[in-house]
């Protein structure tokens, strides 16, 4: 076997806790489906056929429940549960299946929608016999407002630096700015080996990496490392360029020993080292010219990063995230607008950029524009619903206006409602008549 | 018609000589094989008319596919230019148009019926051959009453639809996908496949690959992309990823290790060929393999059998490329003169290693790099010799003949050295060597014995391989001029990747087995044979 899928289900979504504090991001509905659905279904595309699947035992029950996943993911899904409150990072939650991971792995988070080639990022990893490919792509601008927030601009999140060499595939250097406290600094050695560095700041990381078994075995003997991409990434990026270790004097030789045994496990050597050895001196190829090295200047740590410049890609951690997904993602599959067990009487308006869910009751003079309306909804007379996201089991009563906002599961919208650029929590309810602009309805409101 | 008769011998030996080795098993199958020509001859008939149009084919292979398709049209190469080795290449367009497609028909008639007469007196005449091919050796009569078959290698027939859909349906048993061609071909070479790297093939498998070893998909996407690129290292890799797929084999139940894991192999090679298609030096590795896994004996144990296989590929790896290397080494060494002058063509792992050999043993000389486009490996060279200390000169080919005055000797490397004498080589060899010939320097080529190979080629156009045609385009300045060449229609970009230099022009090969001229080389393939 040559990978082994694993997906970390279990985050917390930490950035939109308005939308999470009820329901794990795992399960969120992006298009009526749950969030999960997307990487598995993207998974199951390329051809995996196991996944191994970290979560938590609520989001386990969930997909036990959740029709889509039992009916329309063929793989088979192996659950590992995790303890919800433990402060397990992805570097953790890999730490914990180590037995279970007998190849290279493919490593994918819940919150990844894209229609990206995975076969480009494996490629890297095949071709170069790198330690780590990951997936990043250009960042689009979020355009819709988010409701709860306000003014335009939302608050500048903090950035990524990312150097990639002349070819744009090797990655050489991966920083965030809240790491760097006077600028940003780039090693000599770093500078020497590529002359030339790209760097870039307006990547989206996909959270998808290639991995290498060694990797996971370097893991279980660090137990300092404990995400993935806060820590675990820019140390190997890093370590790509540290000089090794033979004959080098430093004070504290003890602990010379121990990065030396840790180095050596993040490069074991295959079987038949020398063989290939014999065949790359022997292949008159090089990655780089200019310089008297070898190729890949003789390391032999490599990362790589494919960069998507066409395509979508999203991660669906915050709120102006899931409203962007919410409407870009139903245009990755062919659909129809409204579900076959929806019943919409016929004087209703449904724009074509839409979707209803399954046994949605959509009464009459009602008029839904670029909306997505979830399961078992029910939506009274003479409503209008515009750039909203409704999600399960919601009533809206008649003549309401909801404009801008995402209402969640099992709310009540009372008559006469008109919500502008709101977000209605879980189980809410809202009183007729009520008038709510460009705020936030989580807690439970006594009117009238 | 009698006339006919030496030219035609000299046709018969020849096609015999192309293609694939007639082992003992092959004529079984060759007879086998005449048979059911004779039964199908009628089925052909009807399609002569479309034959004859698809044989539109570069001359040197005209008669060769002529042999294929109408075994007796030998007799009919009225209407082909005569069946000389010589390309003619300006003439290969128009020759086959030459050819009277009507008359294919009346021909054939005219030919059954005279084998019918021959059979006849045959039987009445015991002993008495009463044709006119009755002067020439036993062979010629048994080309006319049994037709030699000869089967042409699929990746020269690119442009015959019968044998594309024979490999696809090849493939699609095999479970490996196909990949399709790119790009508009120059009409000389549409017979072979042009792929393009934009377009791996991994696009259209499935990511943890199943049906594929990963160590083959691994291989297959460093031959794509030319990481791993010239002969030696190719053989070595291929080598190395055939150790782990031996040491991953299971002997599945009631099947047997050596006829199993042969069969689990073919496809591999497929994949391999689809991705690049194979060098002599991969093709003699793959027969040494499926030769050591059949002579396992059925009572060895498979840990016993893996293990002995294992230990088979480095001792083929240690004798035929490391050892081979440092023998060719000691010999050349003794070529090279204090105060020399060394021209190389590209990156040879083997002469670089040459060089560095006699630079270690303190032979005063210098080396001037010959360099050409598009790959440029000159540069590589160039690196690796100057690493060491050689001092180096880099010229493009087109400077060639202004450095040639200075040069004392031309090392040359091969990919393949063939059965006629012929040095097939990376295109541009045979340019440097028909320079230097003509300014009275050595050419000196350096080949290990691993590198033979049976086939043989007169020209470079039978058999080669196109590479990515989007390689030739190039950057200067900001403009790119080639980068719509696909609309032009009248534009077509060649990117060859071989060529063969005939021994005219070599005057020296130096072996593992020592210095012989090129024309011994049938003679070493023969005596690989014999012990084989």
């Amino acid at each position: 076997m040559e990978f082994q899928a694993v997906l970390m289900a279990a985050g917390g979504g930490s950035r939109m806790t308005d939308l999470t504090y009820n329901t794990p991001k795992a399960m969120l509905p992006v298009g009526n489906k749950p969030l999960m659905w997307y990487p598995l279904n993207l998974l199951e595309r390329v051809g995996f056929e196991e996944v191994i699947v970290i979560t938590t035992k609520e989001v386990q029950k969930m997909m036990s429940a959740d029709p889509k996943i039992k009916q329309d993911v063929k793989m088979k899904l192996e659950v590992v549960c995790i303890q919800e409150d433990g402060d397990m990072g992805t570097a953790d939650a890999l730490r914990h299946i180590q037995p279970k991971i007998k190849t290279d792995i493919l490593v994918v988070s819940c919150d990844l929608i894209t229609d990206a080639a995975l076969h480009e990022v494996v490629d890297l990893f095949r071709a170069h016999n790198a330690t780590l490919a990951m997936l990043m792509s250009k960042a689009h601008e979020f355009t819709e407002t988010v409701p709860g927030q306000k003014g335009k601009k939302k608050t500048a999140e903090q950035r990524d630096f990312v150097g990639v060499d002349e070819s744009g595939k090797r990655l050489l250097f991966m920083a965030n700015e809240a790491d760097l406290e006077e600028g940003l600094s780039i090693r000599k050695s770093i500078l020497r080996k590529h002359p030339r560095v790209h760097i870039k700041t307006g990547l989206v990381d996909a959270h998808l990496y290639c991995l290498k078994k060694s990797v996971v075995d370097f893991l279980t003997d660090n137990k300092s490392i404990s995400s993935i991409r806060g820590e675990l990434v820019p140390y190997l990026v890093r370590k790509q360029f540290s000089k090794t270790i033979n004959g080098q004097k430093t004070k504290d030789d003890v602990e010379d020993q121990n990065q030396k045994k840790s180095d050596s496990k993040l490069h074991i050597s295959s079987r038949d080292e020398p063989l290939l050895q014999l065949a790359q001196e022997r292949s008159c190829w090089n990655d780089h010219r200019g310089d008297m090295s070898e190729a890949y200047h003789g390391g032999k740590l490599r990362c790589y990063v494919h960069i998507m410049d066409q395509g979508l890609c999203y991660r669906v951690n915050t709120l102006a995230a899931y409203i962007e997904a919410n409407r870009l993602a139903p245009k990755l599959f062919e659909e129809p607008v409204v579900h076959p067990s929806a019943v919409t009487s016929e004087r209703c308006q449904i724009g074509s950029d839409s979707i209803i869910g399954a046994s949605c009751q959509v009464a009459e003079k009602t008029s839904i524009k670029r909306s997505t309306i979830g399961n078992s909804t029910t939506v009274k007379e003479k409503v209008k619903v515009t750039n909203s996201i409704i999600m399960h089991g919601v009533t809206i009563e008649e003549g309401c206006n909801i404009q801008g906002s995402v209402i969640c599961s099992n709310a009540i919208i009372g008559r006469g409602a008109d919500l502008k650029y709101c977000l209605v929590g879980n189980g809410q309810r809202i009183e007729s008549i009520a008038v709510f602009q460009l705020k936030e309805c989580v807690s439970v409101f006594v009117l009238n | 018609m009698l006339a006919d008769g030496p030219e035609k011998t000299g046709d018969i030996e020849r096609i015999k000589n192309e293609g694939k080795e007639l082992t003992k098993e092959e004529k079984q199958r060759l007879r086998k094989e005449k048979k059911q020509q004779k039964k199908n001859k009628e089925k052909k008939d009807e399609k002569a008319p479309l034959e004859s149009e698809k044989e539109k084919k570069p001359a040197s292979s005209s008669p060769a596919s002529q042999a294929t398709a109408q075994p007796p049209t030998q007799k009919a190469s009225s209407g082909v230019p005569a069946p000389a080795p010589v390309p003619v290449a300006a003439s290969e367009a128009p020759s086959p148009v030459d050819k009277p497609a009507k008359s294919k028909a009346e021909l054939k008639a005219e030919r059954r019926a005279r084998q019918e007469a021959e059979r006849a007196s045959k039987q009445s005449k015991k002993g008495e051959v009463g044709q006119q091919a009755a002067p020439s050796k036993a062979k010629a009569p048994p080309s006319e009453l049994q037709p030699v078959v000869k089967r042409l290698p699929e990746h020269i027939q690119v442009d015959n639809p019968e044998v594309l859909k024979k490999l696809a349906k090849k493939l699609e048993r095999q479970q490996i996908p196909l990949r399709s061609d790119y790009g508009y071909k120059v009409s000389l070479f549409s017979h072979l496949h042009q792929y393009s790297r934009k377009a791996p093939l991994t696009q259209q498998l499935s990511i943890p690959s199943s049906v594929i070893h990963p160590a083959i998909v691994q291989l297959g996407l460093q031959y794509s992309q030319g990481i791993v690129a010239g002969s030696n290292a190719r053989s070595v890799a291929l080598l190395h990823a055939f150790k782990q797929i031996i040491r991953d084999y299971t002997t599945p139940p009631n099947e047997e290790l050596s006829r199993d894991l042969v069969n689990k192999l073919k496809p591999y090679i497929s994949f391999l060929n689809q991705c690049r298609p194979l060098s002599a030096s991969m093709g003699n590795a793959i027969k040494y393999i499926k030769k050591e896994i059949s002579n396992i004996p059925s009572q060895c144990k498979e840990e016993e059998a893996k293990s002995k296989l294992q230990d088979c590929i480095d001792c083929y790896i240690n004798e035929k490329i490391i050892l081979a290397a440092k023998a060719i080494a000691k010999y050349a060494i003794e070529k090279i003169s204090d105060g020399d002058v060394i021209l190389v063509y590209g990156c040879s792992s083997l002469v670089n290693h040459i060089l560095c050999e006699a630079f270690e043993k303190n032979r005063k000389f210098r080396v001037i790099v010959v360099d050409s486009r598009p790959r440029l490996e000159g540069r590589e060279a160039l690196r690796r010799l100057v690493q060491r200390g050689i001092s180096c000169t880099y010229v493009l080919i087109s400077a060639v003949s202004y450095i040639l005055p200075e040069v004392s000797k031309v090392f040359l490397g091969a990919h393949a050295l063939l059965a006629n004498g012929y040095v097939m080589s990376r295109v541009g060899t045979s340019q440097i060597a028909l320079v230097a010939k003509a300014f009275n320097v050595p050419v000196l080529v350096c080949c290990e014995t691993y590198k033979f190979c049976e086939r043989v080629q007169t020209d470079s156009f039978v058999s080669n391989e196109l590479d990515d045609p989007d390689d030739l385009i190039v950057t200067r300045k900001g403009k790119t001029h080639l980068e719509h060449w696909q609309d032009v229609s009248s534009l077509g970009l060649l990117n060859l990747v071989y060529d063969v230099t005939p021994p005219d022009f070599v005057d020296l090969v130096i072996t593992d087995l020592g210095m012989i001229p090129c024309t011994s080389v049938p003679v070493v393939l023969r005596v690989k044979n014999v012990d084989q």
